[in-house]
């Protein structure tokens, strides 16, 4: 008997795949964040017992093959009108849970109109919005997070002003009464990814409780179009990155917490 | 109870058939002439508590009712020339993920913002697929209120059956015009499918997943289109829709579809009861397919198309003509929101005629 205990003890699991999570090898590059996302999200589809009643877009980008690791219902949607496809899937499955999975050209370009009035709109989605400063499937150009003096295959020289700046999302869509929750987190050290976690699992949450809409982003690396090494680029969020999109949360109006941070960056 | 006739103007009665026949998400936006059929929908999607969403552009409300089709719904969006052109991304999405949903087009004069009037220049659009890649919709040109009315009901069975958009083709005087028509009641066609590829949750099967993205060529979108053209070619045997009159032995007949048609039938009466003369008329009511088949099978040699546009639809008459003998095929075209008058449809007949 106590042999047995002993054994039990040995073999105890303390990190998993999650079961949301499919058995695939992976497409990402080396040192790219999405993995880490993927995971986190089913982690939190996982604990919060919703896998069969999820609804997830995924967008056009390197996300794009998404479906291959979720074990969960999965569309695709033209390039930047996830929140639109988010919309009618919402709409017409109220008691689903959707969510949109974006990058920030898909998002933040040509995605602008759609998400802004989706989240104007108040739609009870959660997205996930991945920043990693640059268009990772196309190989690198712009994006319109890339920040100033970055370099990209369509800035060759650094992104100058005529560029423009980088856009600051959450910001952006704070001002929106219809926003619930935005948050900026980061995958770039394991302090922030139990963060990021945690933020993820709150504007499930939200949605749960059919509180609106709720947006986390999430800085990530991405080492082959930035040219760097893994460790180089999480180093880059840290150094670079943080500085112009801080992390922390940036509205919350679920209740005691409620707050808005809109201007804390341009202090 | 037989249903007693009822004066509804176009746009009211799409909305009307749309809510009858089970549409359970609209998304558009305002474009002049359809504005009634969003405004009617906005209170009766309301009213029959169905989503209903005034989205920020075409674009959106296109891929608003890609969402809604993937979710299991009977999804609907609806606009003018403009806004279709702005909806082809959408449309090329919903048609290589193969999901149904009803798309109406008001067509209005073009290009660009062209004007507001009825016109028939989107046929190509329609007709070849309008967006990139290989791919076609259903596409019916309805010429009076009470079709308009019929082929709303058609067609959400007929993207339920097909797995794809279909499109309503009226314009704008249809639109406008109130008339009358006899309501009835819907009957859905029998054996629709069973969506079970929609996203509804994966409770107690495996996962769906709708996508247009097959990345390698061989065995994967080859196949795609492959699969996409059967299916195109079924339809193709299974839908021709037309209406024609003397059309067997008429020494000329006269093609035209929707509002062109209205005027070449009261020429063809004219001719009826005025001249020796025998003119018939053949009007395509599914564009796409086009009843090409029976338009080769009528004897005639003679053949007038009538349109509300350059020269679109004869394409497709002459194509379901070719290589036939000593068939001559003329034109009438009055493009710009111009509709043909009788009398220069009468004049180009009594000159075919010599």
């Amino acid at each position: 008997m106590k042999s047995k205990k002993n054994n039990n003890k040995f073999s105890k699991k303390i990190y998993k795949r999650p079961e949301s999570l499919t058995k695939v090898h992976t497409h990402y590059c080396p040192g790219c964040g999405h993995g880490i996302i993927h995971k986190l999200i089913c982690e939190v589809v996982d604990e919060l017992d919703i896998r069969e009643k999820m609804i997830a877009i995924a967008p056009v980008g390197c996300g794009v093959f998404a479906y291959n690791y979720w074990d969960f219902d999965t569309s695709e949607a033209a390039h930047g009108r996830t929140p639109a496809v988010a919309t009618g899937l919402k709409r017409v499955n109220p008691d689903k849970i959707v969510m949109s999975y974006q990058g920030d050209g898909d998002l933040a370009a040509i995605g602008t109109a759609e998400i802004i009035h989706a989240a104007n709109r108040g739609e009870n989605i959660t997205v996930i919005f991945v920043n990693n400063a640059i268009y990772g499937m196309t190989g690198g150009q712009m994006a319109p997070t890339t920040l100033m003096k970055q370099r990209s295959t369509t800035t060759p020289f650094g992104r100058e002003p005529v560029d423009g700046y980088p856009i600051r999302v959450c910001e952006l869509l704070s001002v929106l009464e219809g926003t619930t929750y935005l948050e900026r987190t980061s995958v770039a050290q394991p302090k922030d990814v139990i963060k990021t976690r945690r933020a993820i699992k709150k504007a499930f949450e939200i949605q749960i409780e059919n509180k609106g809409f709720s947006l986390i982003e999430v800085l990530s690396m991405c080492p082959t179009n930035w040219k760097m090494d893994a460790i180089e680029s999480c180093r880059y969020v840290e150094e670079k990155m943080k500085k112009i999109f801080p992390l922390g949360v940036i509205k919350d109006k679920t209740g005691e917490n409620e707050k808005n941070n809109t201007n804390r960056c341009m202090q | 109870m037989k249903q007693k006739k009822q004066l509804i103007k176009g746009n009211h009665a799409i909305g009307k058939a749309a809510i009858e026949a089970g549409c359970n998400f609209y998304a558009g936006y305002p474009i002049t002439p359809q504005n009634e059929l969003t405004e009617y929908m906005a209170k009766h999607m309301r009213l029959n508590k169905r989503p209903f969403v005034q989205a920020e552009s075409e674009v959106s409300a296109i891929n608003m009712v890609f969402g809604a089709g993937a979710g299991d719904a009977r999804a609907m969006t609806s606009s003018s020339s403009p806004g279709v052109s702005l909806k082809q991304e959408g449309i090329s999405y919903i048609a290589g993920a193969e999901l149904p949903c009803v798309i109406v087009n008001m067509v209005r004069g073009g290009p660009g913002l062209g004007n507001i009037a009825g016109a028939q220049s989107d046929y190509f659009q329609s007709t070849r697929g309008g967006g990139h890649g290989d791919y076609r919709l259903i596409v019916f040109g309805p010429n009076s209120v009470q079709e308009l009315y019929d082929f709303t009901m058609k067609a959400f069975d007929y993207a339920d059956k097909y797995r794809m958009p279909v499109m309503i083709l009226g314009d704008g005087y249809l639109g406008q015009m109130m008339e009358s028509y006899i309501p009835h009641k819907y009957e859905p066609i029998k054996n629709l499918p069973k969506k079970k590829w929609a996203l509804t949750g994966c409770k107690g099967r495996k996962k769906n997943i709708v996508k247009t993205l097959y990345l390698t060529p061989e065995n994967a979108l080859e196949e795609h289109n492959l699969k996409l053209n059967e299916k195109y070619k079924k339809i193709q045997k299974e839908i021709q829709m037309y209406e024609k009159a003397n059309a067997d032995d008429g020494e000329i007949i006269v093609v035209s579809y929707g509002t062109a048609s209205r005027v070449v039938k009261n020429v063809i009466e004219f001719f009826n009861k005025n001249s020796k003369k025998k003119i018939g008329m053949f009007r395509p009511i599914s564009l796409w397919p086009f009843p090409a088949t029976a338009l080769r099978n009528l004897k005639c040699k003679k053949f007038l198309v009538v349109e509300m546009s350059m020269g679109q639809m004869i394409e497709d008459v002459k194509l379901a003509l070719f290589g036939k003998k000593d068939v001559t095929v003329n034109l009438i075209k009055r493009p710009g929101g111009m509709i043909p008058t009788e009398d220069e449809i009468k004049d180009k007949i009594e000159k075919m005629i010599g």
